[in-house]
């Protein structure tokens, strides 16, 4: 098939050959689960359970709020032991709302019904069942999956990209997934485009991953699905970046990928797609690469959700040496983290423990204007020049050079001789403009208040007026009419 | 506690200094060339060069109560007074080498904010300036005597030249272009002024009188070619700034042989190899876009051409450079890279559902 050209890109070390050989482990149940109720974008679950209360593995615990929302599930049987603040994987370190459960060993699913043959579902009914199930975009976005079903679905998208670029050096959970996991894979792609109703399916595969894609191929042949080779590169896993090699046609900046009738997922979206129409269980587990220099025997796990990111290190035994760096998720997106005590969410793809080596970080030296960062940026921008303004204290100049459109991939980072931290500056910006959004707002907010309340008191004033002049009124009339009789009287 | 970390947390092996080192690897055949060439005094020309540019910039930044040894070690000083020693002739006395040094790292870099901030390529701001302020010694220009040869200058002689001033007889000539300028100002024709006086062949491997490091055209190529290898430079810059002088030389000197020279004789001569490659390829001060660069190479080389052609000076390479320098800021301003899912101009492509045939 013929592949489009792609603008921009670095090529990383891979540094995927630590993990990508080691087959497909499951993690031993621990004591413990931290289920924090907003792993998804939107609004975070409504806890549905109680202190005390005893649970079974897939059963509800948290219902989802509203329209962009996803519902949490228990990770295994046993006993809700707390509801509240805990540490959230997140390199701020701060506190969410997270429901705990203590694991009572057995591991026993809830039963649930399962439909003899999924693809008898009505579209809606899919769409309802992977709603149900809590599944979010798998690929680290974690949009709720069954929102983008029913808007493609009224978009009427003909084209479905599943995504398995996994471009992200380390990162190996979705290699290893379409390696062991093909066949259910497929399935998952065909029920979504059953529920959408595509037309075209195709998933997308770094040529890095012969196996994934002999794999692949191998399990859809027979089907409507084609697999593609698409080349190795940073950020091939972009769903647009995906798109536009795939179809040649790009998401309008304003717009998203179902306004040209497309709409991508991630292979492990579909695989959970599969496990929760196919045999009803809801996400409460997904494959994890743990990774990096500092890892003793690094590897690819089918985690609970909720599992510390502790227990996964010290299962794969523990490090090697001390690690100068944890991060959440591969090095070129991933956020630090601080503590390993923090659970894993849907959106983690991997932990990662890297040595000061690896990272090669050194000091930020000035800008040469090498533009090696304008020709690495996937989107077109020019990075030396938005972080200039930014040093400037100018966002709103950095703005109209298209920060905006920055998606934060962190080539421009990678590839700076300078060592400048560029993303840092366009996050620290983004961050800025959120500031002052919001501070519109709350500006508009007062401004309104104030003005209502100028309203309300000008009105009572009125109304005072007006009785204060109806009474004089009143009183004149009365006095008039007084006179009137006193002067009759006089003359009488 | 550490700041936080920012993603990426990985990065590609490179550094400034490194990109400086490769740079000065790439100009190091044609500079030994050179110091072969023209012998001890290139030798002498180069070394007060580079000691003045470290002299000079530790001066400013102590002046400046900035750090001193990062912005030596990045490379920056001593590649631009590399670069500046290369232009100068080759037995230039040594008091033009220090303030052309000091010249390029004072007051066409530091004055300006540092590495990055320069509007100017320092090293053509200086051979600007000593051409205008010192047009003699600027245009004294050494015959070719290689070391070892019977003519060759011994190390105390050269010594003599650069430190006192001593004129040694027979070791100065012309440069080709200076040749034909001065012939033509006395009336005579193309050819005849270049018979005797021009060999491409010679040329091509730079043996003839000029810069200390201008002449090895194929060796400038050469180095070249590893930077684009090397991903430091792009081809787009070069090949634009060559096209430049190529295309309006054979057209001129097609139309009248007798007095326009062709191409061959505008690629071979003066500083346009070093400018293509090692001059116009400076990022600091050229566009950031490739077709920026494009379109600033091809600028230089058609300047480069007109100011040979037409100027007052034989050689036009660094006058159209800085002009060009000029002209960064607005290439930059109106050729930009088109953003993802928008248009030229930057607006949102539109959001009408996709007509594809199924």
């Amino acid at each position: 098939m013929k592949l489009f050209k792609l603008r921009g890109g670095v090529h990383p070390q891979g540094r995927k050959e630590l993990a990508s050989e080691r087959a497909i482990r499951v993690l031993p149940m621990p004591d413990r689960l931290f289920i924090p109720l907003q792993q998804h974008v939107g609004a975070p679950a409504q806890p549905l359970v109680k202190v005390g209360d005893h649970v079974l593995k897939g059963q509800l615990i948290a219902a989802s709020q509203g329209f962009i929302s996803a519902p949490v599930h228990a990770s295994t049987s046993g006993r809700i032991v707390a509801i509240g603040d805990y540490a959230a994987a997140h390199s701020s370190g701060l506190a969410a709302p997270t429901v705990t459960i203590a694991s009572d060993g057995d591991d026993r699913w809830l039963e649930t019904d399962s439909p003899s043959d999924p693809f008898s579902l009505s579209p809606e009914e899919i769409a309802a069942r992977v709603g149900a199930a809590g599944i979010v975009g798998l690929g680290g976005a974690t949009f709720p999956s069954a929102v983008k079903l029913s808007l493609s679905r009224k978009n009427n998208v003909r084209t479905l990209i599943i995504n398995g670029g996994e471009c992200e050096p380390y990162i190996t959970c979705d290699d290893r997934l379409m390696r062991e996991r093909a066949s259910d894979i497929i399935e998952g792609v065909r029920l979504i485009r059953h529920a959408v109703g595509a037309v075209d399916v195709m998933v997308g595969i770094e040529e890095n991953k012969p196996a994934a894609l002999l794999a692949m191929r191998a399990a859809a042949s027979g089907t409507e699905v084609k697999v593609i080779a698409v080349p190795a590169m940073y950020p091939m896993g972009w769903d647009k970046q995906m798109i536009r090699a795939l179809t040649g046609c790009e998401v309008p900046a304003d717009g998203r990928s179902a306004d040209i009738g497309v709409l991508v997922h991630n292979v492990a979206t579909a695989y959970a797609v599969h496990e929760a129409v196919r045999f009803g269980r809801p996400l409460v587990s997904r494959l994890v690469t743990v990774s990096g220099g500092a890892v003793a025997e690094p590897g690819n796990l089918v985690v609970p959700i909720g599992t510390l990111v502790e227990t996964l290190f010290q299962y794969c035994g523990g490090f090697s040496e001390k690690p100068a760096r944890l991060v959440l998720g591969g090095p070129m997106m991933g956020s630090e983290l601080f503590s390993a005590a923090v659970p894993v969410v849907k959106g983690t793809s991997g932990v990662l423990a890297l040595t000061a080596r690896e990272i090669g970080s050194t000091q930020a030296a000035p800008c040469i204007r090498c533009s090696s960062c304008v020709r690495a940026c996937p989107v077109g921008l020019l990075p030396l020049e938005m972080a200039a303004h930014i040093r400037a204290g100018n966002s709103n100049a950095a703005v109209s050079r298209g920060l905006k459109d920055c998606i934060a991939c962190g080539c421009c980072s990678f590839v700076c001789p300078s060592h400048i931290p560029l993303v840092h500056y366009f996050n620290f910006a983004k961050g800025e403009l959120m500031e002052q959004e919001r501070g519109k707002l709350k500006l508009e907010a007062t401004k309104k208040l104030a003005d209502e309340r100028m309203a309300r008191t000008q009105r009572i004033e009125r109304e005072r007026e007006a009785a204060a002049a109806k009474r004089k009124a009143a009183r004149e009339a009365k006095e008039a009419a007084a006179k009137l009789t006193q002067t009759i009287t006089e003359a009488a | 506690m550490n700041p936080i970390a920012h993603s990426p947390h990985a990065h590609a092996p490179i550094t400034v200094s490194r990109v400086m080192l490769l740079v000065m690897l790439a100009l190091t055949p044609a500079t030994l060339f050179g110091f072969w060439l023209y012998g001890w005094p290139a030798i002498n020309v180069w070394v007060v060069s580079l000691l003045a540019a470290l002299a000079g910039e530790t001066l400013i930044l102590r002046l400046q109560q900035r750090a001193i040894r990062p912005v030596l070690m990045d490379g920056s000083g001593i590649l631009t007074a590399w670069l500046l020693a290369l232009s100068l002739p080759p037995l230039a006395p040594w008091w033009i080498a220090v303030l052309g040094s000091f010249f390029a790292v004072i007051i066409s870099k530091q004055l300006y904010g540092g590495l990055g901030q320069n509007p100017f390529n320092p090293a053509m701001a200086a051979r600007v300036m000593l051409l205008i302020s010192f047009p003699v010694e600027m245009t004294t220009w050494a015959t070719p005597a290689p070391l070892g040869s019977t003519g060759a200058a011994s190390w105390l002689d050269s010594l003599a030249v650069t430190f006192v001033g001593a004129h040694v007889d027979g070791m100065s000539s012309a440069t080709l272009l200076g040749h034909v300028k001065t012939e033509f100002t006395r009336g005579i024709e193309l050819q005849q002024a270049l018979s005797g006086y021009y060999a491409p062949l010679d040329a091509l491997w730079g043996h003839r009188g000029g810069s200390l490091g201008e002449t090895a055209a194929l060796l400038l190529l050469a180095g070249g070619v590893f930077l684009i290898y090397k991903k430091i430079i792009t081809w787009h810059a070069p090949v634009a700034m060559l096209l430049g002088v190529v295309v309006p030389a054979l057209f001129f000197s097609s139309i009248n042989p007798a007095h326009y020279a062709g191409p061959l004789y505008h690629l071979l001569s003066g500083g346009l190899m070093l400018g293509a490659f090692f001059i116009i390829t400076d990022p600091v001060t050229s566009p950031n876009t490739a077709t920026g660069q494009f379109i600033f190479g091809l600028g230089c080389g058609l300047l480069t051409w007109i100011i040979r052609t037409w100027g007052g000076y034989p050689e036009g390479v660094a006058f159209a450079v800085m002009l060009m320098n000029a002209a960064t800021p607005i290439i930059d301003h109106y050729v930009r890279p088109r953003i993802y899912g928008r248009n030229r101009r930057g607006v949102s492509m539109s959001i009408e559902p996709a007509k594809k045939e199924s």
